[in-house]
Order: structure tokens, then C-alpha cells, then sequence
């Protein structure tokens, strides 16, 4: 069945909350659907009691979700925006993170923040933005990221059931991009990748929006002789860095993609972690493809020369090749 | 209305002078360097802790400052394991890994304390919220001070509590600074109560060292939140006798005059009324206050002999 990655969303939703009466939704007009439909019919099937409205209060409904998931509900709230999780982090940072911890394991934060994230749509430097690799940072949140239809379902459908705060990161440009999708989609475990496409020359581990892009690269390499393992990590946060290491123990050699600012990106951890488990595995050092330095420029031809894409990787592969 | 009685003013004395003993031994043990970080007590507090806290059940939820010693006592965590908490041992409620700003004691509905001012603030919305979704009767109680009033987050609470008609009860302990600066010099608004008056919310604003005022209007707001009208605040005015942490020399402010604390102490005021009223005498207090000051003492006897932490638990709690 072919189906939209906003529709996997919701209805990955609507499935947990029709298992548990304790998953609910809340944020800024979910009840409405939001600006995306990634919570549309929700609120007609189980009513506004559990598909919450809420003010333009990004802090207060955070504390909210991490409030209620200490006392025995399973919050899925929604930041619009990755842009507006700023306004929000004390109480993911400081409260969620940590209070599993800080108490001696009395308390539990079992919420999913979803978001989304990404440049492409002309919508300026507060609307852009690729934010993740900030809350890889916190100990205690986990960091998922699904570029597949397939994945949002299963992951999210994991994300609720996780007794931990997890950040679920979507991504604007992926929505409404359709795939071929089981009617109840397999449950994937958090923390685990997929390897997109095999490969032998060189390994290409992508996130979110680059997947596809990746793909593209990989395809366009093929034509030249380079055979491009592309590997889709799914989760940040915990990292199956087993399926990159061993894919790098084959082809010797690893290109990271994310849209993100290449600077301080979840990408540099990557690098990090492959060289200190494989550093003789590698033949040349480790390419990292993203975004240049600088906030998300507005003017089309601006933004669009700003996000990385398909040739930026099949140039760093080859490079690495050379 | 309900008012307080011989048994109940004598169970609030007994917190009260719990609290009192546990925060002056707190404050020695700190110079002593026995107990460790950030201290903040809350000697000169003690009448809304216990005025709170002694009316909730174990399933209601209670949020906390940085300020919390008085508020985990009060709720009923057993006071030994506080201490260790203190001096970062494993027996501590939060085993030693949260410290004086977080303290927990989930069994006595302590739901957390936040060293963040006024970020606890939504965390209790979010119980109230979950026990209005269980249809129970439970409320959420949420301890801040004046300082977290000019914080978006109480504001961002407010209107949604007030807009969700949540079963929660705001009690703000003015004590008239926040941190080192007076509230004048923060804000025009005088009176927290006058801050949240445009949302509607059933408040009040009463002398804090008065155990018996405190008792009584929490009465009254606790069967209205439980009745399921919506939110409620209370403010109480109050005194912190010491300064904003321990080893603040306090320079902004004078210290009261001892005569003039005589007559604020919260304790000693619930014992000259009591006695007044016949509720006890002199001497049952006395004994009482005793009491209470050896458990303090088996308290620090109990922390000290409880090991720290094995280096093992960094990390082992990250994720449940």
C-alpha cells in the first residue's frame, strides 16, 4: 500500500493510542491537524480530551508532557518546529533528560517529542534549521530520525512504547513523499540502522532527507564503476555504530551526510567513534558532507545552493577514491 | 470551613521543628563539609511547608525548588535518607545522584525538585493533568518562590492551568528576594496574587509564619481542587532567616533584630497560640521538640554510616 510519511505518522499515532489509553497527544493546534496534517483525524477519532489544543507555550506543554509521563501516561507532544524546541529545552534538558537519573530511577519520562526539521522550503533561518546533534549531546534523550515512510511508522510506534524521553525528528521536505508501506508497518527497534543499499567501494552513512539523496549519489557513482554502500543509522542516539564499522571493514572508506551545519554536526560523533573502532580499516580519511557555516539563507537560489544534496556525496566519494 | 484542631496543630509542630533541626544541622554539617553543593535552607519556612504538605495523601503530587528539604520532610520522606541524600550517600532517596536541588521521594508523591527556578512549575500541570485523565481526585502541588513569578514558565502555566481548569495549587513562599535581590527591584507588581488576577483563579495572599492561616486556607483550596474547580494560588509572605544559600554573607539585607524574630517565628508562634487556645502546654512541646531533634541526630548518625555510591552507577541510571 502506497501511503505519504505524514500518514505513517499519524497513523502510528492513532495505532498506540488505540492500544493505550494513556498515550495522548498535545501542542499547538493538533487538534486542527497542524500545518502538515501530521496529527490530522486524530482529534475526531479520540476526541480533544486526548488530542490537546494548546497555547503558542512551547516551555509549558513540554513540562506538561514531562509532568504527565512521571505520573503514568505516555505523552506524544509536538514541537511545530525544530526551530521552537529552544523554547522548550529546560524542560527537555534540565527536567526530562535527567530526572530518571537524578532520583535513583524512581521516576520514569516516558514521552515522545516529535519535531521536524530542514531547509527547502523557503521559509527563512527560524524555520530551517537541522537542530539534532544539540540533544545527541544530552545524556538520557534518545535521538530518532526516519527517512522512510516505513521507518517513521515503526520507529514511532517504538519512540511511545520507550520508557525514556525521545526526540523524534521528522523532516519537512519527506512528508508527503509516498512509499510502499505495510498496512500494520514492523515495529523497528530504536538504536538500530538499515543499510539502504549495499556496497563495496565506499560507505555512505546518510541522515533523514540525505538518505534519499545518498541514493541518488549512489546510483550516479555505480554509473562510473563505484559501488556505494548507503547506510541510514535510523537513530542517533543510541548509535548502531556496529553496522557502520562493519560495513567500513569492507569497503575501507566513509562518507557522512546530513543537512545539517557540518560544524559540531552529529556527523563529527560519527567520524569520532568509526576512527576510534576502525582506524585500520581506513584507507583515507573520513568526508563529511553538510551544510556551510552560516544561518539558512531565504532567497530560492540561495537555499538551494545552501543544502547539501546528492552531488556534494558523490563528490566527497570520489575524492575519498582519488 | 475547616479548622485546625488540638492533634493537628501538634502534628504540624512536630514537622515544623523536624524541619527546623534538620536545616541547622544541615547548615553545620555544611561548614563542616559533611554535606555537599548548593544549600539552600529553610529555617524561618517551616509553617508552609507542613501546612501543605500534612493535608495531601501519598498519591497526590508535590514539586519542588531548590529550596526542598522542608517540603520532602513535610511530604514524609523518612528523614535519614534525606540526610544521606546530602552527603551524597547511597542510601539517599535519589541514592546519592541527585543532591539538595532534586530531591525525590516518589512514595510520598515528592514527584520532583527542580534547581531550575520555576521549571517545575508545568512539570506539576502535567500530573495535575494526569490525574484528571485517571477521573481521580488527586491533586498536584507545586512549591516556588517570588523569584519564578518574572519567569515565563509560571506564565505559561497560569493561562494553561487556568484554561484547562487543571487540579493544581500554586503556592508561592514569598519571602521578598529572589536570590540576592529584593522584589521591588525586580518588579512593580507587589503581590503575586495581583500578577495572576487577570486569569481569574481563585487566590489568596496570607501571612506565611501564621501555621494556622496556612493550615486553614489550604483546607479550603485543597476541597476546591479536589471538587475539580480548577486551579487555585496561594501566596504566602514569609521570612528566609538565613541567606539565599548557605555561605551567602547576605550583605543585601539587615539581619532581623533577634526580638523581632521572636514575634515571625512560625513555630513559636503555633506554640504560643496553641498554647492559648489550651490545644497543649509548654511542656508537651518540649518533649516534642526533643524528640524531634534526636532523630535528626540518628539522621546524620545513619548518613554518615551509609557508603557513598559505587562508581559503577555513572551511567548505569541514564536511561530506564
Amino acid at each position: 500500500m502506497k501511503i505519504t510519511y505524514v500518514k505513517a505518522v499519524v497513523e502510528a499515532q492513532a495505532q498506540a493510542m488505540r492500544d493505550d489509553s494513556g498515550v495522548f497527544v498535545l501542542g499547538e493546534d493538533v487538534a486542527e491537524g497542524g500545518p502538515y496534517g501530521t496529527t490530522a483525524g486524530l482529534a475526531e477519532e479520540f476526541g480533544t480530551d486526548r488530542v490537546l489544543n494548546t497555547p503558542i507555550s512551547e516551555s509549558a506543554i513540554c513540562g506538561v508532557a514531562v509532568g504527565a509521563a512521571q505520573s503514568g501516561l505516555r505523552p506524544i507532544v509536538e514541537v511545530m518546529f525544530i526551530d521552537f524546541v529552544t523554547l522548550a529545552l529546560d524542560q527537555l534538558v534540565n527536567q526530562a533528560a535527567k530526572a530518571h537519573a537524578m532520583s535513583g530511577g524512581q521516576l520514569r519520562v516516558p514521552l515522545v517529542l516529535r519535531t521536524q526539521g530542514g531547509a527547502g522550503r523557503r521559509w527563512g533561518a527560524q524555520h530551517s534549521q537541522s537542530l539534532e546533534s544539540w540533544l545527541t549531546h544530552i545524556p538520557g534523550l534518545k535521538v530518532v530520525m526516519p527517512s522512510r515512510a516505513a521507518d517513521a511508522a515503526g520507529l514511532l510506534a517504538s519512540a511511545i512504547a520507550d520508557p525514556n524521553p525521545v526526540v523524534f525528528v521528522e523532516n519537512k521536505m519527506l512528508y508527503f513523499k509516498s512509499e510502499d508501506v505495510p498496512k500494520r508497518p514492523p515495529v523497528v527497534p530504536v538504536g538500530r540502522a538499515l543499510v539502504v543499499r549495499p556496497g563495496s567501494d565506499v560507505t555512505i552513512v546518510a541522515l533523514s532527507r540525505l538518505v534519499d539523496e545518498a541514493l541518488v549519489a549512489a546510483e550516479r557513482l555505480a554509473g562510473e564503476g563505484i559501488e556505494a554502500e548507503v547506510i541510514d543509522p535510523r537513530t542517533l542516539v543510541p548509535l548502531d555504530l556496529d553496522t557502520i564499522v562493519e560495513s567500513v571493514g569492507r569497503t575501507h572508506r566513509l562518507v557522512i551526510a546530513h543537512e545539517a551545519v557540518v560544524h559540531g554536526g552529529f556527523g563529527a560523533e560519527i567520524a569520532a567513534q568509526v576512527q576510534a573502532a576502525a582506524f585500520d580499516d581506513l584507507d583515507a580519511p573520513i568526508e563529511r558532507v553538510g551544510a556551510p557555516f552560516s544561518p539558512v539563507p531565504f532567497s530560492p537560489p540561495l537555499e538551494d545552493a545552501y543544502v547539501p544534496g546528492a552531488e556534494e556525496i558523490a563528490a566527497a566519494a570520489k575524492t575519498l577514491l582519488a | 470551613m475547616p479548622s485546625l484542631d488540638s492533634e493537628a496543630a501538634l502534628g504540624l509542630l512536630r514537622t515544623m521543628w523536624r524541619i527546623r533541626h534538620f536545616e541547622e544541622r544541615v547548615g553545620q554539617l555544611k561548614r563542616a563539609d559533611e554535606v555537599h553543593g548548593l544549600i539552600h535552607l529553610s529555617v524561618g519556612q517551616e509553617a508552609v511547608a507542613a501546612g501543605v504538605c500534612s493535608q495531601l495523601q501519598g498519591d497526590d503530587a508535590i514539586y519542588s525548588g531548590h529550596r526542598a528539604h522542608g517540603h520532602a520532610i513535610a511530604a514524609g520522606a523518612p528523614i535519614e535518607r534525606a540526610m544521606a541524600e546530602l552527603m551524597g550517600r547511597v542510601d539517599g532517596l535519589c541514592k546519592g545522584l541527585g543532591g539538595s536541588m532534586h530531591l525525590v521521594d516518589t512514595e510520598h508523591g515528592l514527584m520532583g525538585a527542580t534547581g531550575v527556578v520555576g521549571g517545575n512549575i508545568p512539570m506539576a500541570l502535567g500530573s495535575a493533568l494526569a490525574a484528571r485523565m485517571g477521573d481521580g481526585k488527586q491533586v498536584a502541588v507545586v512549591f516556588f518562590g517570588d523569584g519564578a513569578v518574572q519567569a515565563g514558565h509560571f506564565n505559561e502555566s497560569i493561562n494553561l492551568a487556568t484554561l484547562w481548569e487543571l487540579p493544581v495549587i500554586f503556592v508561592c513562599e514569598n519571602n521578598g528576594f529572589a536570590e540576592f535581590t529584593p522584589r521591588s527591584a525586580h518588579t512593580r507588581v507587589e503581590r503575586v496574587t495581583d500578577v495572576v488576577a487577570p486569569y481569574g483563579l481563585t487566590r489568596e495572599t496570607i501571612d506565611g509564619n501564621d501555621a494556622v492561616a496556612v493550615w486553614e486556607t489550604f483546607a479550603r483550596f485543597l476541597a476546591s481542587a479536589r471538587a475539580g474547580r480548577g486551579p487555585l494560588l496561594l501566596e504566602c509572605l514569609t521570612h528566609r532567616l538565613r541567606g539565599h544559600y548557605e555561605g551567602d554573607p547576605a550583605h543585601y539585607r539587615k539581619a532581623l533584630e533577634a526580638k523581632d524574630w521572636q514575634a515571625k517565628d512560625p513555630i513559636l508562634r503555633l506554640q504560643r497560640h496553641g498554647v492559648e487556645e489550651g490545644w497543649f502546654v509548654e511542656d508537651d512541646v518540649k518533649a516534642l521538640e526533643l524528640e524531634e531533634q534526636k532523630a535528626v541526630e540518628a539522621a546524620v548518625e545513619f548518613a554518615r554510616a551509609s557508603p557513598f555510591p559505587p562508581a559503577d552507577l555513572i551511567g548505569d541510571l541514564t536511561y530506564a
